[in-house]
């Protein structure tokens, strides 16, 4: 998710660490490239303001200059920080004894109609009975939308074209009520902040209805204006909670942190796909420390639970960790990632991955080559598989003859997975000597 | 109204926070490093990317030594013509003289495909163009729907099909349509898409292919919808978007907000791909030809 923002500071901060001691040059060089990278990412220029400014206080001070380790001491200076930014704990709805009712506000194209029914299948999936209620009145379509999608997850819901959206939603209460359903989410128009009727309107109907959480639907890709339509839509309204939108995209969600810090509200929900469960619960600790390049191990556990049994994730996870990862291992796994989502989002949650040579991201994005390196794989003898720097030139033909490919995909795949298992290598002990040609590397890439 | 001053009312809400920085930094005053430096800052936060604002400044920096500029009003004349320079070739970006010219809309979900079809359906309905709408969003929920009810707004035919069905298929029956119909203007609208997924950046380029097999020359005009309030994800979209099926230009759509839009500045300079439209609000007519003067002059005056 914020695999790119991890990758920047992983390698300020790598630099940071590579030195003995720390003065306050090599701080304000790493703080510099810190706020560099957030405003690459997203974040709001005066939260970057923010947060630079506080992880540099700390920073200097003798917290940092008397460590005996400096570099690790301000990684987790700034992992504090974060985390603090993010909201220290995961949080959840809050739900009343009887009637739950919860309001989706938000910006049009945002995401409120998808996020609102994944929520309902969400909570219908937690045992509870969830009731939708259609207030777009004024996008075409949007109605039909809902009653399509609630239709799909078994879920009722009421609307009427002919009523103004106040209306609709305490008729729609009402009608939670009599079908005996004990959380009522209200799907409203998308509107823009600036737009006075419509802000009217909808403060209208949360004064009217008085739901027990309004919900703010954000995507992940906005960019510097995150903080204006959060804190119009929070002044407006007091909002009490975030669903962040679109983050199976590459997109850096720098929003996150800037919508965070102007409402103060959590983020409760983050939407990652298309699929109406594709909505999970959002972890500040994870994000941050994802953020920081320490990797999503979490997360990547969590996914491999629920998609492959427990046994075979372990062994994976060790031998990830043991750097016992083979060809053949590698052949094995494929079809296990598959059912685990895109190589590349796997990738993004290992430690150190901001590291990857970009082949072995562009490999991963490319689900035929999968294929190809299962018939690649499929093709060696045992011995080849278990040690590949026997594949000779001639090895490499008849391999490529079997496989239907070329010699040439067969020289890449041998690249790729060397260079796979180098960086599970550096994932346990320091290579730091690669760590930094990597770094002048990037620093190109990266003038400032 | 005319196309500047309908360009200057939907950014004057827009450019309050952003263009009031702006506007304090110039006017009276020397020009000295901390006045780049917080210029830099100010474009970096109307989404302009921090790249891309560095060679602005510098560009800049470059322009004021070379004429000798030292107020600070003059700099912002030549910052304004700086961008507009920049922005140009968006201009003027007109369909190849194709009987039917078609149009595909493309890009992630939420940006405004459908909404930016339905406008540009009724700008050339309004040239007395023939026009044929095509539902190619057979994925989201009633997105046929909500394609058709403004296809009856602009008073154009629809081409569509079940929901679910292939949208090639769909396509290539689209592009027989349009010739036993003889449109003049095809637009076909697409189901919203990350850019990051790989299969589904397959279909578009699908369709791609398929419409170009039933028609040659086809699609004559590929844009990108970007919403305004995109950040710095918006040049992945459109370098991702390009590789599956070369854009021809991009619709910036939402610019009624606050939001600045400076990502598209980004876009050209990197990927060259030209702004063509302007989406400046949720009516039927909200939609513009881009300017890039107008952009520039909107964006930094005061």
């Amino acid at each position: 998710m914020f695999s790119n923002l991890g990758e920047k500071l992983q390698n300020t901060l790598r630099r940071l660490k590579g030195k003995g001691k720390l003065n306050e040059k090599d701080v304000d060089a790493a703080m510099r490239e810190i706020r560099l990278a957030l405003l690459e990412a997203d974040v709001n220029f005066k939260v970057v303001k923010d947060f630079v400014a506080a992880v540099r206080e700390r920073a200097v001070g003798h917290e940092v200059m008397s460590s005996l380790t400096p570099g690790q001491q301000v990684v987790k200076i700034v992992n504090e920080e974060m985390t603090r930014l993010m909201g220290q704990d995961q949080s959840t709805l809050s739900f009343t004894r009887g009637q739950t009712s919860i309001m989706m506000v938000g910006l049009q194209g945002s995401g409120k109609t998808t996020t609102a029914v994944k929520l309902a299948s969400h909570l219908k999936r937690e045992g509870r009975s969830p009731f939708l209620v259609a207030a777009d009145i004024y996008r075409p379509g949007a109605v039909k939308q809902l009653e399509v999608l609630t239709e799909s997850i078994g879920v009722k819901s009421y609307s009427n074209l002919e009523e103004d959206p106040v209306k609709i939603c305490s008729e729609g209460l009402k009608m939670a009520e009599r079908e005996g359903c004990d959380v009522t989410i209200i799907d409203t128009a998308g509107r823009l902040h600036l737009d006075d009727e419509m802000m009217s309107e909808i403060t209208e109907i949360k004064n009217t209805i008085n739901p027990d959480e309004v919900l703010l639907v954000v995507d992940a890709m906005t960019g510097q204006d995150a903080v204006n339509a959060a804190s119009s839509f929070q002044e407006a309204l007091g909002l009490s909670g975030v669903i962040l939108t679109k983050l199976d995209g590459d997109t850096r969600g720098g929003a996150a942190l800037s919508v965070r810090a102007v409402t103060g509200c959590p983020v409760k929900y983050v939407g990652v796909g298309e699929k109406l469960d594709a909505l999970e619960p959002f972890y500040p600790d994870r994000m941050a420390s994802r953020i920081l390049g320490m990797g999503d191990v979490l997360s990547l556990i969590d996914k491999a639970e629920a998609s492959i049994d427990q046994d075979k994730a372990k062994e994976m996870e060790q031998k990830l960790r043991k750097q016992q990862f083979t060809l053949d291992d590698f052949k094995d796994q494929i079809a296990q990632l598959r059912g685990m989502g895109s190589l590349e989002e796997i990738m993004n949650m290992l430690p150190e991955a901001g590291n990857l040579p970009k082949e072995v991201k562009q490999m991963s994005m490319n689900e035929d080559n999968f294929k190809r390196v299962e018939a690649i794989i499929g093709s060696m003898t045992k011995g080849e598989r278990q040690n590949p720097a026997i594949l000779n030139s001639s090895r490499r033909r008849r391999i490529a003859m079997g496989s239907g490919t070329t010699v040439q995909d067969i020289n890449r795949l041998i690249n790729q997975f060397n260079q796979m298992q180098k960086m599970f290598k550096q994932m346990g002990g320091a290579d730091k000597k690669g760590a930094s040609k990597k770094m002048k590397k990037m620093k190109k890439r990266f003038p400032f | 109204m005319s196309l500047l001053n309908q360009f200057k009312t939907s950014l004057a809400r827009s450019k309050s926070g952003f263009v009031d920085r702006l506007g304090s930094l110039f006017g009276s005053g020397e020009i000295n490093d901390e006045f780049f430096e917080e210029l830099e800052e100010t474009l970096v936060s109307g989404d302009v990317g921090v790249q891309t604002s560095l060679k602005l400044v510098d560009q800049l920096r470059e322009a004021i030594g070379n004429q000798k500029v030292k107020e600070r009003e003059e700099a912002r004349k030549l910052l304004i013509q700086i961008i507009t320079d920049t922005m140009s070739s968006g201009e003027n970006s007109t369909l190849a003289d194709q009987k039917p010219a078609v149009i595909l809309l493309v890009g992630v979900n939420g940006s405004g495909k459908t909404t930016s079809a339905a406008k540009l359906a009724n700008l050339y309905r309004q040239q007395g163009k023939k026009v044929l709408l095509v539902a190619g969003d057979t994925f989201r929920a009633a997105a046929i729907e909500q394609l058709e009810i403004w296809s009856g707004r602009a008073g154009v035919d629809l081409i569509k099909q079940e929901p679910g069905s292939d949208p090639s298929a769909l396509f290539f029956d689209a592009m027989n349509a349009a010739k036993a119909r003889d449109a003049d203007v095809v637009i076909g609208d697409t189901a919203g898409r990350l850019h990051s997924k790989y299969n589904l950046m397959k279909e578009l380029n699908k369709i791609y292919r398929v419409v170009g097999r039933n028609l040659p020359g086809a699609p004559h005009q590929v844009l990108l919808v970007v919403d305004a309030t995109t950040g710095q994800n918006a040049v992945a979209q459109a370098r991702s978007f390009n590789e599956a099926l070369a854009l021809d230009g991009l619709i910036l759509a939402k610019l009624d907000g606050t939001a600045r839009g400076g990502i598209v500045i980004n876009i050209q300079d990197e990927l060259e791909i030209p702004v063509s439209y302007v989406g400046t609000g949720e009516k039927i007519e909200d939609l513009a030809p881009f300017n890039a003067a107008d952009f520039a002059h909107a964006l930094l005056e005061d």
